[in-house]
């Protein structure tokens, strides 16, 4: 039967090594196909986060022959097999153990987004339409490999400044629900820090879900944030309606 | 003791972040309780993400004579009149109202021409009656009561795993645990407990579940004395994927049949005429997945053993937005363009009827300050569930639990914790620890998988379930010599090992009621006893614990009022 050799990165926040792994190969198998006959077979022990095994959840990214992929997404034939598969974790992650990160930072991001504000008197009718614009959004899994390939978290290690591409399409999906009243320019503009964001477009390059996420997420947010903060014209308005508001 | 361990208190413990567990936490913070919500994935990674076709409601936004009675008539024929009234009659009932709650928080509904909740067809719903997003309906509703509960402000313990229920005397008093990530263990202190684990599907090779699902908060309710009930009641789910081998089970949503799909066997026919000629693909689960199996071992199967679903004959764009993760699934895992060509499907293991017998209105357990929501819990559809049920079970029952769970905290006396208890649970945890060169988890677990897939499937007999109740035994036996290798630290080999005490109790439990259960019914076909036995037709099975022994006894299916007999007579 064919083989393929994996070299899989073994090791905790102390460090590690990839270790190298024989998998018989069988038709249509999945990367994590493969990891799962190892643990069976060789590395019980061997650390992997996954739970549908069907796309849906967004628990198995790792970077596979260095692209951050989901590995029940990735096809074994659709790699070169002449050499060995590497596997190795999320870069931008605080390594636990072997292809297991602590993702809990973007838990705590998450956290700090007002949520839906429906509009008062809102009659709740809505065109199919609208529900289509804010769709894509609503489709993330939550994978995280658009954080995880974010040069502004992976190189320059943003954590505190930066909210990340994940949470510019949390916040698009709700200033675009059709019945949504509140605004979150100005945390997008402070503690999500948009714009630091230099529109490489790494992140919808990678999103299994393809959303668009710097097109129709991130440009449109950065261009709500313009026009609320740096508008001359509702600058003005603000300056007028910000004077009345003091006491006399 | 306490400082022995990391410990929490709350007033009430959900253990599950599915969208029952969730959907208890937020009415009990509601309720102004203290809420603990323990998960063994990471928050939004539990199986709700999974559902795909719709919420079933009443609402009448499509058909404008549907109402809670029709859903309820529904509900009880789907379950073969096995299922709790009283549960089936709440469920129709309070349906559309936790629909439009969950948009009110967010969630992002298909509409109609006039800008209405859109609902769609499936299998045994007299009327289109599923809300639904497209093919991602569980994704739609988790987000939203994940961030609506995060907002509320639950305390989230991810990647925690609980092996062990706390009792002070007959009350429940806690769980002990463990993180997955450290393998450090954790005590949580609470008043009441909320079971909402969700299924068992992991005892089957072929399943659509995920490696959570190994009937933890059932096994873990019986461990504490709590009585389960229905556990012969295994779904198989019509259609899985059969091709290619690593993704054998992975669900085809029902929603690609309510679009109009079409089952065919290798030689083209529509067999389901001679199965269920008036309702055809859209009977109920129980008979497409038995023609489906009976297709195939009568030697009309497709080349990897299964049936062709079609939707091909449907505009390509209207596939691709109508069932938009199914159209990718194919493409990507199978190199199959539904669009162009049917897909190959096959029954697979995908939810459990039966659970922890729980009360209609407070869902609460035989034990005091145990309660119990969605799959985990039993009653609600007899013998048999209904596409779309399932997601409107976790939130009507969901919410139920919540309620009544602060409502008990708010009452409850402080319980101590039992320190043997916890001794006692820390040894059990690390035994596998202990043992040198014993047998491997993964091992055991592939046994008990093929052993239930073979003697416990879709069509069952005596001497089959005779002989798993032996394998169940065998296993259970080596399971007390399991032994993993490596440390504490995130260690899969580890953690199967303790599941596998969960499955081994659901796995015996289905066995033990599918042998008592000499007939034929709903998802329960029995080859020995092929017809409905309308005395059986009365009695729910009950499974609970006596001293190490798994007892079976059978009660008395609680008999409908007048009013609602009035109900089920209609419409015939």
């Amino acid at each position: 039967m064919a083989e393929a050799i994996l070299q899989i990165f073994r090791g905790d926040a102390q460090g590690g090594a990839p270790q190298e792994c024989r998998v018989p190969l069988a038709p249509g198998m999945v990367v994590l196909d493969a990891l799962h006959y190892v643990q069976a077979h060789q590395l019980p022990d061997l650390a992997v986060r996954w739970n549908c095994k069907a796309g849906r959840c967004g628990s198995c990214s790792a970077e596979v022959n260095g692209r951050p992929r989901l590995t029940c997404k990735t096809r074994m034939d659709a790699l070169p097999l002449d050499k060995p598969v590497t596997i190795f974790p999320m870069k931008s992650f605080p390594l636990i153990k072997d292809l297991v990160t602590d993702v809990s930072w973007n838990f705590r991001v998450n956290k700090t987004i007002p949520p839906f504000q429906p509009r008062p008197g809102a009659d709740w009718k809505i065109h199919q339409r609208d529900v289509d614009r804010v769709q894509e959004f609503r489709k993330c899994i939550e994978c995280f490999l658009c954080q995880n390939v974010c040069h502004v978290l992976r190189d320059h290690d943003k954590m505190e400044q930066f909210g990340g591409p994940r949470f510019f399409v949390r916040v698009a999906a709700l200033e675009m629900h059709p019945l949504d009243g509140a605004s979150r320019a100005a945390l997008l503009r402070k503690e999500l820090g948009i714009g630091l964001c230099n529109i490489t477009k790494c992140c919808t390059e990678v999103c299994p879900e393809d959303i668009h996420i710097t097109d129709n997420a991130i440009i449109p947010l950065k261009e709500r944030v313009v026009d609320e903060f740096y508008d001359p014209l509702l600058m003005l308005v603000r300056k007028i309606r910000g004077a009345k508001q003091l006491p006399s | 003791m306490s400082d022995r361990f990391e410990t929490h208190e709350h007033d009430v413990l959900i253990i599950g972040a599915g969208g029952a567990g969730l959907r208890a936490a937020i009415e009990a913070l509601g309720q102004g309780a203290s809420v603990g919500v323990v998960c063994k994935s990471l928050l939004g990674k539990a199986h709700t993400v999974m559902a795909e076709g719709g919420i079933a409601a009443a609402m009448a936004n499509v058909d404008a004579a549907d109402d809670w009675r029709t859903h309820f008539r529904d509900t009880m024929r789907g379950g073969k009149m096995l299922n709790n009234w009283r549960m089936a009659q709440i469920h129709a009932q309070e349906s559309p109202d936790r629909v439009r709650e969950l948009e009110q928080w967010g969630a992002l509904f298909d509409r109609t021409e006039s800008g209405e909740i859109l609902q769609r067809a499936f299998g045994g719903h007299t009327y289109k009656r599923l809300c639904h997003v497209g093919d991602r309906t569980g994704l739609e509703m988790i987000r939203t009561l994940q961030d609506r509960g995060v907002q509320m402000g639950f305390d989230v313990y991810m990647e925690c795993t609980i092996t062990r229920l706390l009792k002070d005397g007959d009350r429940i008093a806690g769980a002990f645990g463990y993180w997955r990530e450290q393998g450090r263990f954790v005590l949580f202190k609470a008043k009441s407990v909320v079971m909402a684990t969700g299924g068992i599907g992991k005892a089957w090779p072929i399943t659509s579940n995920s490696w959570e699902y190994t009937g933890d908060g059932m096994a873990l309710a019986y461990e504490a004395g709590a009585d389960l009930m229905d556990m012969e009641f295994v779904q198989f789910h019509p259609t899985g994927m059969v091709w290619p081998p690593g993704v054998q089970g992975i669900l085809v949503t029902e929603a690609v049949r309510g679009e109009g799909g079409i089952l065919r066997n290798k030689s083209g026919e529509r067999f389901m005429e001679r199965y269920d000629k008036q309702r055809m693909e859209l009977s109920t689960r129980d008979v497409v997945a038995r023609a489906i199996y009976t297709e195939v071992r009568e030697g009309r199967g497709t080349e990897h053993g299964g049936a062709y679903l079609d939707i091909s004959h449907q505009p390509a764009e209207y596939v691709k937005r109508k069932l938009p993760s199914m159209y990718h699934q194919f493409l990507e895992l199978a190199d199959v363009d539904i669009t162009k060509g049917p897909m190959e499907v096959g029954p697979t293991c995908h939810y459990m009827m039966g659970g922890i017998r729980v009360d209609a209105e407070s869902a609460q357990s035989t034990l005091p300050g145990l309660f119990a929501a969605g799959e985990a819990a039993a009653g609600l559809h007899g013998a048999n569930r209904l596409g779309g049920n399932s997601l409107s079970d976790l939130l009507v029952f969901g919410r139920l639990a919540g309620l009544a769970a602060a409502k008990h905290a708010s009452s409850a006396k402080i319980s101590s914790i039992n320190s043997k208890q916890v001794d006692q649970a820390e040894r059990d945890a690390l035994q596998p620890f202990q043992q040198k060169k014993g047998e491997s988890p993964y091992a055991i677990h592939r046994d008990l998988q093929d052993s239930m897939q073979k003697l416990v499937g879709i069509f069952r007999n005596k001497e089959d379930l005779e002989r798993s109740l032996g394998e169940i035994d065998k296993l259970k036996q080596r399971l007390k010599r399991v032994s993993v290798e490596g440390s504490r630290l995130y260690n899969p080999g580890w953690h199967l090992a303790l599941d596998l005490q969960s499955m081994m109790t659901v796995s015996e439990a289905v066995a033990l009621s599918a042998l008592a259960r000499e007939e034929s019914r709903g998802a329960h076909s029995r080859i020995d006893f092929q017809n409905e036995d309308a005395s059986w037709g009365k009695k729910n099975n009950i499974i609970h614990r006596e001293g190490e022994a798994m007892r079976l006894r059978q009660e008395n299916v609680p008999e409908l009022p007048g009013e609602l007999k009035q109900i089920l007579a209609e419409g015939k």
